[in-house]
This record gives C-alpha cells, structure tokens and sequence, in this order.
C-alpha cells in the first residue's frame, strides 16, 4: 500500500514538474485579432490648473500650471512611427538587438543602494526578448500584426522619456499623473470607487480578456477598450478618468518622469494586467530602475499649453 | 444551566480549553478573511463573503484594515503562547488565572471589535475597543512578566540538568522573563507611533516602503515594532517546544545562555533603529545569529531523544541510520516542531540572507512589485511555520493517537510544507524564468501552494468539527481535559510546601 501511494505521488510529482518546465515550449504569438476600440489615441486632454487631492491621504496639492496629457498610453504603432523617424536622424541605434540611445546621466548622491547612471547610451527597447511586439529588420521597425494599437510594453524609462522629448513633450511627474487620473475628488479609481473585471483589464480580467484575444497568457488590451463597448461578447463599462482620460488604471504601469534625490529608481503608476485590484489604485506605486523593462510597463506623455503653443 | 457552565468552565477557564477556543477563533477568522485576497478573490470569492457579511471595504482604507487583520490573528496566538508560557513554568496558580483571565478578555476583544471596526463600517467605539483589548494583552504582559520575575527564591533550581546560575537563578526562567519584557518594550515601540496616527504618522504596509531611502522615525518604529514582534512569537513557541520535550542537558546548557543574550541583542538592535538606523542592522544579525544557533541545539537534543524514546521503547539497543531515521519520523507530532524549524531554514531565514547578500545584484534590480512578492511571502511562512508548530503542540495536548495522530502529523508537515515551498519558489520565479515565461510556474505553484494550504486546513476543520461535537457529549474528550486542564510537562523547578499550589 505504501509503495503504491509512494508510486503515485511520485508520478503526480513527476507531472507537475514536467508541466513547470515546458515553458521554453511557450508560443510567442505574434499575430492576434485586431480590435477597433473607436478610440483616437493621437488625442490630447487638457488638465487645468488647480488644487486635488493626492495620495490615500488625500494631502491637498496645487498645480499652479495647464498641462495636456495624452488621451491613452502610447501604442506600438505611435512608438514605432518614432522609432523609425528617430532612427534616420541618428537619435537611436541598434547594437547586440537593442534599441539603444544617449541619457545625460543623473545626479548621483551615493546613498545606500542608489545605483549610479551615467552618461552615455541605455537601453530603450530589447529586440530579442520574447514579449517585444516591435520587430527590425535593419532598415526598418514594424509592429507584430493586432497589435498596432496596443499600448507599447517592453519600454525602459529612457525609451518612455526619449519617445516624449523626441516630439518635445515629457513624461509626466508622478503629480502631473495622478491629478489627469483622479480629478479633483478623492476617489480610489479613476472611474470611482468600485473595480470589477468589465472596468480593467487586471488579474481579475484575465480569464475574459484571454479568451477574447485567444491567448493562454495575461495580455495587454487596445487602448481605450473599456468604453462601455461589447467586444465578441465581452461587454466593458466605461472606466474614463474624470478628466476623460483611458486606462489610466490597469493595463500597463506607467512610467512618470521623477528622478528623485538618493535613488536611482523611477516610479510607476496605474496597475497591469498582472496585477491584483489593490494595485490599480490612483496613489499605488511601483518602482524599477531607469533601464528595467517588462511585458507590462508602458507610458504617456504630457505637455505644457505653453509647449504646445511654441510648437504651433 | 449546568450544561452550559460546565463547558464555559472547560473552555475559559483551563489552559487546554482556552488554547482551543482561541485556534478555534483564529481558524474562523483565517477561513472567512483568507478568501478576500489571492486567487479566491480572483476566482470571486472575496465577492460573495462581502456580500453575505455585509463587509465594506473602502480601497482607500485597505492598509488600514489588513493592519488590525495582522492585529487580530496576532494577539491570538499571543494568548496561546500566554496560556503555554503559565501553565509549563513554575507560577502560583492565582497568578496563572489572573493573566489567562486579562489575556482572553483582551485578545477578544481585539479580534471581534477590531475586524468589527475594520471591516463592518469603521465605527469609532469598536476602534476603542479595540484598543482596550490591545491594553489589557500589554497589562497580562506585565503581569506575565512579574509573575515570572526569575530573581525569588522560591523559582531556584538545584536541578544540574537545567542551565542556572551558580546561585541557582533558572536560566530558561530568564530567558522567558527577557522575552516577555522584549515583547512588552517592543509593543511600546508599535504603540508609540500609533498613538501619533493623524498627527504626523500615516497608516502605511512597511513593505511598501521598502524602497524610499528616508523614512520617519514613526515609520522605522513600527517596522521595528513587527520585525521583533514576529521574531519573539517565535522565539516564545520555541522555548514551548523545549518544555514540552524537555529540554536539558548541556545542550540546554548552551542554548540558555544564547537565546537570552540572543533576545538583548535582536531588542537593543531593534530599538536603536530609530536613531542608529545604519548599525541597527548589523546588531540585529548578531542577535539572530544566537539565537538560530540556540535554535539548532533545541533541534539536535530533540532529534536525539526522539530517536532515544522510541528506541528504548523497541527495546533496542544497538542501532544504524535507517533505523534511527525511522525512529525520528515515527511520531510526526513531536517531529514535526523540529522539522519545521529546520524547514525554516530554506524558506525563511535562507531567503532572507540570500536576499540581504544579493539585494543589490539581483533583488534591486526587479521591479518594487516583484521585491514586495518575497518580502511579504518571507514573513507569511514565519507566521504558517509557526502557526504549525502550535497545531502539532495542540494535537498532542490533546492526546491524539495512534493512525490518528500519525495522519494529523503528516498532513500538517507535508501540506504544510509544499505550500510553503510553493510560496518561495512563487516569489522567487524571476530567479528561474523570464517574466514572458512565468504563467506556468506561477499557475503550477499556486495550485501547489492551494493544494498545501487547503490539506492544513481541512484537517483543522476535521480537528475543530470534532471538538465541536465533542462538547456536546456528556462524557466527552473535553470532561477528561477539563479534569486534567494543565499541560503534561516537566518543569524545571520543582516546588514545595507553601508553593504547592503553583504546581499542575
């Protein structure tokens, strides 16, 4: 009776493990169905000036300045549009299958743990990691089919702010981020105060929005799919921020452009599809260094009217 | 009448029936709240519990709430430790009641209106309640403390088994009487920041600061103030399991010794934080480094006697390492204890010393979300590993035999384990698999960790259901332990005359 229970469970044991170690055998699936959300994702929102309140302890802030943020998180095909200007003026190269750029460096204060970036070329985009929906072929960038208008992922902050500053616009500043996602009241989402899996695309999504793309793993969703829109049966609420602005919650974590004092790490904000509700709370961070890159990390950019109107 | 008094008398007023009534309690608070988060909560789960108890949970209080969460389980198993700690050292026996009495109104109330208040629509007098509960848990301390005061006379051993001093001052008498006046100062530390919320100090998780290179001196406080906490419910189940198996010899010897200056150490380095903050650390490893090494002569004297025991009790004389392998696994209730704390090793302190060596290196480097994954998995494991051990104590207290016995013991370990593994190898996947890569492995030790998890608690379930049932017996098991309500150990002083009454 023994040996036979000492059998099965080595069999089951045996199972498990083998299940664990298939993943090199992984798809990499570079074509999935391309979903029209209606949305315009070359829109800008204005963001007047004014005081919100900022943080879970609702601390009263004042941006004393107009600014405009993008409407959704920039899409592989906005990012590829500038990779490919970008890389006729000289502003990117690729080495080793990385898309790689100049940063000025930061200051650098020596404290514990503080990682010390200097000037020179950083990764913006690695080419050979699976997950990359941008692909080169030497001359030129191109985007893996149904995913024009997801939102670009696999983007370090130096990628993130050389996208902004390359149209002279910025990342936005962690306050700049919050105060487009929450308004003026002290709501927890950008939508209100309740979350469900028809609101954002998050851990308790997954199982829909997989279904809906025909995927066996998390993924991203088009920007400003949760609109209020049915998707093949997946009906979505709309879950714009008071200001109007799209997935300011889920989907991607965002980068925003802070270089604080004695830290090397930039924050982001918003919560990904990989992450659980509490994440997606207006005032939750996550952090990573300057170089760090994920399936699950994006951007958007702000501008300042003033900006706006040189340009113009 | 009679019935309902008898029980009462069963449940509140003896050691055995008052550690059942507060394993009970956090079992139920353990089933309802563990569906509000992970893949229950995923699965939808966490939904329906809200919707069937009425639970508001505002996002913008979650902290909050998971704080008096940790609050309520945790003064539980503090009571339990309380309701070991008076009934296997040597005290009189009003002393005994009066702190058994203080900590079970005090953890009550704690564990009902704190998840009241935090959970059921934040009204102002369950908060201070609350806080009354809280006082009284900090007050039976006091009065744990002086009731163990080593330095009388009357608590002075002779015994050369047991480590004392030459005057005869009993060492594991010193080194419970260090714990709980650590665990008081330390309450204080937690407290002190509490008592400034609003007014400069903020309800925050100290994993979610981990990053920040400044925090306020209320913030180092109260991380302080839960590192040692934990650190010192541990050290306390530890000098429980050393009574139960009665420790001594020179391995006790040893081990007294160390785990007290273990205890003054880990404290100075815990409370020097605030203000030393950067040698803080180092103490505090110096601290832990006695007390894992008391830790492990627990471990080797245990081993040996269990060996020893069952031996003896094969009547054999002469052995080699498959039979005395055998002998140490044949009871898994008292291996069980001791596995854990080597179990511990891998799952727990390995982790955390792997994670202090590479930080910079490898930990840093993932993203905050990732690092916050093993940080919190690290401390939940201490908390089940502990959880565990209790349990296997509880099992034998109760007298459980046989195929039963055998059964409970293993399931415990074996489930218990394979989650906590799972955890681990969860929270550290980025070591093994590329993020793109990680859905198997997440799904495959999630199912594990469910699987672990879900055999601990059905056979808690079974244990609690049974002693349920049992109460309505008229000549249950809990008659003969209401009889017998005092745990079965050797203590190491021996009392006489005007003390008899302190003995069990």
């Amino acid at each position: 009776m023994r040996k036979r229970i000492s059998f099965i469970l080595m069999i089951f044991i045996g199972f498990i493990l083998y299940q664990a170690c298939k993943q090199n055998n992984f798809p990499f699936h570079t074509e999935i169905p391309y979903i029209d959300t209606g949305v315009n994702y070359n829109e800008w929102v204005l963001i007047p000036a004014g005081e919100f309140y900022s943080g879970q302890q609702n601390r009263l802030i004042k941006i004393d300045y107009d600014y405009e943020i993008m409407l959704t998180d920039v899409t592989n095909e906005q990012y590829v549009r500038y990779l490919n200007e970008a890389f006729k003026k000289g502003m990117v190269k690729v080495e080793n299958n990385k898309i790689i750029g100049y940063y000025p460096g930061d200051r650098f204060d020596g404290h514990k743990h503080e990682r010390q970036i200097k000037a020179g070329y950083w990764i913006h985009v690695p080419l050979d990691e699976p997950g990359v929906r941008i692909k080169f072929d030497g001359k030129k960038f191109t985007v893996d089919k149904g995913f024009e208008n997801h939102p670009v992922t696999m983007v370090t902050w130096f990628g993130a702010k050389a996208y902004c500053e390359f149209y002279g616009w910025d990342l936005p500043s962690e306050i700049e981020w919050e105060k487009a996602a929450r308004g003026t009241d002290t709501r927890a989402y950008p939508w209100g105060n309740e979350i469900n899996e028809h609101l954002a695309n998050y851990k308790k999504s997954n199982k829909l929005i997989r279904k809906l793309f025909g995927f066996e793993r998390g993924i991203t969703t088009p920007v400003g799919f949760f609109n209020g829109r049915r998707y093949k049966g997946f009906q979505t609420e709309d879950a714009r921020s008071p200001y109007g602005l799209y997935d300011m919650a889920g989907n991607v974590w965002q980068w925003t452009r802070d270089d604080y004092p004695n830290m090397s790490d930039r924050f982001m904000r918003g919560g990904s599809w990989a992450n659980y509700d509490y994440n997606l709370r207006v005032w939750s961070r996550n952090s990573a260094g300057p170089d760090y890159y994920a399936i699950n990390v994006g951007f958007r950019c702000v501008r300042k009217i003033s900006e706006k109107n040189n340009k113009n | 009448m009679k019935f309902f008094i008898e029980r009462f008398n069963f449940l509140f007023k003896s050691t055995k029936g008052l550690v059942l009534v507060a394993i009970a309690m956090i079992s139920l608070v353990t089933a309802i709240w563990g569906t509000l988060s992970g893949p229950l909560a995923e699965w939808g789960i966490k939904d329906f519990t809200v919707r069937l108890l009425g639970m508001k949970l505002n996002p913008i209080q979650r902290e909050g709430r998971i704080i008096m969460l940790y609050h309520a389980i945790a003064m539980a198993v503090i009571a339990i430790e309380v309701y070991f700690i008076t009934s296997i050292v040597q005290m009189r026996k009003h002393r005994q009641s009066i702190i058994n009495a203080t900590v079970t109104i005090g953890y009550l109330c704690a564990m009902i209106f704190g998840l009241g208040f935090a959970y059921f629509g934040y009204k102002w007098v369950f908060h201070g309640l609350f806080l009354f509960g809280l006082s009284l848990i900090f007050f039976s301390g006091i009065l744990l403390a002086e009731a163990l005061w080593p330095w009388r006379k009357e608590y002075h051993i002779s015994s050369s088994e047991y480590a004392h001093t030459k005057k005869g001052v009993d060492l594991e008498r010193v080194a419970f009487f260090t714990m709980t006046v650590s665990a008081l100062g330390s309450a204080m530390f937690g407290a002190v920041a509490g008592a400034y919320w609003g007014k400069g100090h903020q309800t925050f998780l100290a994993e979610d600061l981990i990053r920040i290179p400044y925090k306020t001196p209320f913030e180092l406080a109260v991380i302080g103030h839960l590192h040692i906490m934990l650190t010192l419910i541990a050290v306390a189940i530890t000098f429980v399991v050393g009574r139960w198996l009665d420790f001594k010899g020179i391995f006790h010897k040893i081990a007294m010794p160390l785990m007290i200056s273990g205890i003054i150490v880990i404290t100075i380095g815990v409370w020097i934080i605030v203000p030393y903050r950067p040698i803080a650390h180092t103490i505090i490893y110096v601290g832990s480094g006695f007390i894992m090494l008391a830790a492990l002569m627990l471990v080797i004297y245990g081993w040996k006697k269990l060996i020893h025991d069952r031996l003896v009790e094969q009547g054999i004389n002469k052995t080699g390492f498959w039979q005395s392998f055998k002998a140490l696994i044949h009871d898994p209730i008292k291996f069980g204890p001791l596995w854990q704390m080597v179990f511990m090793n891998f799952t727990v302190s390995g982790v955390g010393i792997f994670m202090a060596v590479k930080l910079d290196e490898i930990f840093r480097i993932w993203s905050f979300r990732e690092e916050r994954i093993v940080l919190t998995g690290h401390w939940h494991v201490l908390a089940g590993i502990i959880a565990t051990i209790i349990l296997m104590y509880y099992a034998d207290i109760i007298g459980l035999k046989g195929k039963i016995r055998k059964w409970f013991g293993w399931i415990l370990i074996i489930g218990s384990d394979i989650a906590f593994a799972s955890a681990t190898v969860f929270s550290l996947k980025r070591l093994f698999v590329k993020r793109y890569f990680e859905e198997p492995i997440v799904k495959w030790s999630m199912l594990f960790l469910e699987i672990g998890l879900a055999s601990v608690l059905i056979i808690l379930a079974m244990l609690l259901l049974w002693r349920l049932f049992d109460l309505f017996k008229k000549e249950g098991a809990w008659k003969k332990e209401h009889v017998s309500p005092e745990l079965d150990v050797s203590k190491t002083a021996v009392l006489s005359g005007v003390f008899e009454e302190g003995k069990q």
